[in-house]
């Protein structure tokens, strides 16, 4: 059952691998710092209102107690009441909620005041000492019922080419409105900092980031200091999904306490906590129309979105930009406001926009190809484009077609009932579903550092963080392809904001921006060894450049391979102890001015329906990923299989839930928001078209954890609709929501 | 509310180790609630406790309050054993007590005297992996690392009590411990393979 190649064991493990498996990996709230001090926060029991009183008298008698901290004795932070005239350049600003600041309660949850303890049980038992009273508001978190007022949402964005709402004149269409709750990326590892003040402008931070320097200059920016007296270091990340793209309370309140008293101050948020202190993807209401002629072709699409933010700042993501660009259609219209609630920020989440957009507009060519009595396989091919519409740029690769070619096989689409209801497999009603997925594939600017010393090792350098896709395996394959040397002579170091400049890890752009750069710092270092060998190698001198290469950790002479020398005997000869050098990689990519570069994927699924519980059975998915060459093809293959496992969450179980009288999350928690486990897993088959796009960078290497989640919920619903003829458009696919006795 | 589709082997495995959870450990949110009138409490006397830690025995004097998980990870510093919810849900912190797989994170510490505790950093020889864990390096059962300790620790158990004649046994067994970054079928795969190997573990 499970003999084909997707569980041929791959021999290319981890280069960090080992370490995660014997507990030796280091994660941010485990380094031992001596006169270390616990922080926990006390939050807010109510949405919204202000802080009438809040009495830290006893808290802070309580045995172990150090300091309580709170908007009436937080020591005055420069980014949070920044000078009206920096305004502009924004200077010392701190983006977000200003915790232990002000007397105000933005949300329910909220962090109103941090107790300082000498151990996490002190400083824990402390917590239900503070006495809080509050003015109370009115708050406003219900979506469902807000999002239809007009006067509560933000302007909208619209877009439009063509005609508008054109779908409605075409002979076949459909109009539909999609909904989508809080969904929370949860990492295993929570949110945590440990900040300590080296002296009384510099601080270092141990802190769960997926972006070193993005932390180090949002402390920097907060506090007043030098980017380069904030260091900033996080060796291991314990998941993020984009959690980790920004800082969030934790970070300066664990700065402020430390400061405060001069110590190093250790802040972990609690499960709880992480359902609103770290980010969320945001509710969503979507809405699509789309019409094709009788043939098929498509003849408009209008797709308008609305999604909530805080309501002290604007978070927006790309809904609606998906129906703008991945199908063949000269009408398309659409409009995106966002409803800010008394809830806190969300952030981007695995599959930022598309996630949501893709769920809707691959839900919606499903229905419609029931309506052309098509299959929504040929009904996208008839609609494929090689040419991006919106920007009339050519794709610099699209290879989808491929990807439903190899789907469609595996997952016996040949079996699928045109009917849907119409097939039953041992008691369960049978349906097969696939939807695509996009997103964005660019690349970044990332600068490297390269040592190569006379023992002939190779150690690079860059101020990235690895989250968990395997970023140290795949540079170090991309480093060990570009010098044409051994895997095991390489060391790529991570996790530190003293490396030269790296990206944030989000957006799929880590292989393709930071691969770049290493690939750049290894040509120029095999450049500068045959430099090196012209200058001290007798049996090189006068030789060109252009007539040598660097192989096996020899040079040789192109055009007579006996003409050789080691670089280890090279670095000796020319009394050298290191070759070190720095590179920068840009961002700008002049093919980036002639295509339009994205990766794609096609999720394909079959499952049952139990006609007794409505419980969904997922029994086979096969997902398919066409992002480039794929450079690590294990830990690639686990990044699609976490990808469709996000899915599985996203489709048919994860969802916040709000109870509206209070504002309050009344979830939070593994046990009452449930994610996937082991047993909800089928086998899931992973391919790759695996074909080089030198167009975006020189590796030919683009993202794939976006897409790798990306429409893999529309594939689930359209597969139960195919099973029992029941179309759901509102996430997550729930056992009452199927409720068979309605079929 | 969403019915939460737990296993019968999840549910009674939290049954087993619940019954603790509630004694400190409720999420600061309910704790708020109840806020006020609370009286100082007094400085908690240390206790002593003996116990043995991946064969080493440890003779300390604890916060009788102090769970295993953190008196692992904060006072010992054996921080393979991870925190991922303090509320028995999540299996980052799984360890062995006695033999048996448990939730440390829902232990209080001095509940455990004299008792034989193996962690994640016990189950290798020096730099010498165990073979599950060199089963999950193969099968890259793991993104991001943090659930690994627990998942580890859960599979041993797993091919030690023979929950492994079939995929959906291993799979019944493991729903204790969440993998968020979803390695679960490669996890499967490491645990099908050692336990095939027939290797005593």
């Amino acid at each position: 059952m499970y003999n084909n190649i997707n569980t041929t064991i791959l021999q290319d493990e981890r280069v960090d691998g080992a370490d995660k498996t014997n507990g030796k990996a280091k994660y941010t709230a485990e380094y031992q710092l001596p006169n270390l001090a616990y922080g926990v926060f006390v939050t807010s029991n109510i949405a919204k209102g202000t802080i009438k009183e809040l009495d830290i008298s006893k808290a802070i008698a309580a045995p172990g107690v150090l300091d309580v901290i709170y908007y009436a004795n937080c020591p005055a932070v420069p980014g949070y009441n920044p000078n009206a005239s920096e305004r502009p350049k924004n200077v010392n600003e701190w983006r977000g909620h200003k915790v232990l600041y002000d007397n105000k309660v933005r949300f329910f949850g909220q962090p109103i005041a941090l107790i300082v303890a000498d151990s996490f049980e002190n400083a824990n038992a402390a917590i239900r000492l503070v006495k809080t009273v509050y003015d109370k508001e009115e708050h406003e978190t219900n979506f469902d019922v807000l999002r239809k007022d007009p006067t509560k949402l933000k302007p909208a964005v619209t877009y439009k080419r063509g005609q508008e709402k054109a779908f409605a004149t075409a002979s076949k269409f459909i109009e539909a409105e999609y909904n989508i709750p809080i969904e929370v990326h949860l990492p295993m590892e929570m949110h945590a900092t440990i900040a300590y003040w080296e002296g009384e402008d510099k601080i270092t931070l141990y802190d769960k980031t997926q972006g070193p320097k993005s932390t180090q200059s949002t402390v920097a920016r907060t506090f007043g200091l030098q980017e380069k007296n904030v260091r900033v270091i996080a060796e291991n990340v314990g998941g993020g999904f984009g959690s980790g793209l920004r800082s969030w309370a934790n970070v300066p309140a664990a700065c402020i306490a430390s400061k405060k008293l001069n110590r190093p101050v250790k802040i972990v948020l609690t499960r709880p906590q992480m359902f609103n202190l770290a980010g969320y993807r945001p509710q969503s209401w979507q809405k699509i129309g789309i019409g094709a002629d009788a043939s098929g072709k498509f003849i408009g699409i209008t797709h308008e979105a609305i999604s909530n933010t805080s309501k002290y700042e604007d978070f927006r993501e790309g809904i609606v930009n998906v129906s703008r660009f991945l199908y063949a259609v000269d009408n398309v219209d659409t409009k995106y406001n966002v409803l800010p609630l008394d809830l806190s920020t969300p952030i981007w989440m695995r599959g930022p926009g598309e996630a949501s957009g893709c769920f809707a507009l691959e839900s919606a060519i499903d229905e419609l190809s029931y309506q052309l009595n098509m299959d929504p396989i040929d009904l996208r091919i008839k609609n494929f484009t090689d040419i991006n519409p919106e920007n009339k740029m050519p794709f610099s690769a699209i290879n989808l077609k491929d990807c439903y070619a190899y789907g469609k096989e595996k997952i016996g689409w040949k079996n699928r009932p045109n009917k849907p209801g119409t097939l039953k497999e041992n008691g369960m009603h049978i349906g097969y579903g696939m939807a695509v997925g996009v997103f964005g594939a660019g690349k970044g600017t990332a600068s490297v550092r390269a040592v190569f010393s006379k023992d002939g090792r190779l150690v690079l350098e860059c101020a990235v963080s690895d989250m968990g896709p395997g970023t140290t395996t795949s540079m170090t394959k991309i480093a060990s392809t570009s010098m044409q040397m051994p895997l095991d002579k390489i060391k790529f170091k991570l996790g530190d904001s003293d490396f030269p400049a790296g990206p944030s890890q989000g957006g799929s752009g880590t292989t393709s921006t930071v691969g770049s750069a290493v690939d750049m710092a290894c040509k120029t270092l095999q450049q500068n060894l045959k430099e090196l060998a012209i200058q001290f190698a007798p049996s090189f001198a006068n030789k060109l450049i252009t007539e040598m290469e660097v192989k096996n950790e020899y040079i040789y002479l192109t055009t007579d391979a006996s003409v050789k020398i080691s670089v280890t005997d090279l670095m000796k000869l020319s009394n050298k102890e290191v070759i070190d050098i720095t590179i920068t990689s840009n961002g700008n990519n002049p093919s980036q001015m002639k295509y339009t570069s994205n990766s794609f994927s096609a999720h394909f699924v079959k499952l049952g329906v139990d006609p007794k519980t409505g419980k969904v059975k997922l029994l086979k998915v096969v997902t398919t990923g066409d992002n480039g060459k794929v450079i690590s093809p294990k830990t690639a293959r686990s990044q699609m299989l976490g990808g469709v496992v996000g899915g599985i969450g996203m489709a048919l179980t994860e969802q916040v839930q709000i109870d509206h009288t209070t504002g309050q999350i009344i979830n939070s928690s593994f046990g009452t928001y449930q994610v996937p486990l082991h047993s909800m897993i089928p086998h899931i088959d992973v391919w790759f078209v695996d074909k080089p796009d030198y167009n975006v960078n020189p590796i030919g290497a683009k993202g794939l954890g976006e897409i790798a989640l990306i429409g893999f919920s529309a594939a689930v619903a359209n597969a139960v609709y195919n099973a029992i003829g029941k179309r759901l458009r509102d996430l997550p696919i729930t056992p009452e929501k199927i409720n068979l006795k309605k079929v | 509310m969403n019915p939460c589709h737990f296993s019968d082997a999840r549910r009674g495995f939290l049954k087993k180790t619940a019954s603790l959870a509630a004694l400190y450990l409720t999420p600061s949110i309910l704790v708020n609630a109840v806020a006020a009138e609370t009286i100082i409490p007094a400085p908690i006397p240390k206790e002593k406790l003996h116990l043995s830690i991946n064969g080493k025995v440890f003779d300390l004097e604890i916060d009788a309050r102090t769970t295993l998980l953190n008196l692992l990870r904060e006072q010992i510093g054996y921080t393979g054993t991870k925190k991922g919810c303090e509320m028995g849900q999540c299996g980052a912190c799984t360890i062995h007590i006695n033999g048996k797989r448990t939730k440390s994170c829902i232990q209080l510490a001095l509940n455990h005297q004299n008792n034989q505790i193996t962690t994640i950093e016990g189950l290798s020889k020096g730099d010498d992996l165990h073979p599950m864990q060199k089963a999950f390096l193969k099968h890259d059962a793991f993104q991001c690392g943090y659930c690994t300790s627990g998942q580890i620790m859960s599979a041993v158990a797993c091919v030690r009590e023979g929950q492994t004649k079939n995929r959906d046994m291993i799979k019944s067994y493991m729903d204790t411990n969440i993998c968020r970054c979803g390695a679960y079928q490669n996890i499967v795969d490491a645990i099908e393979e050692v336990a095939k190997s027939g290797t005593k573990i």
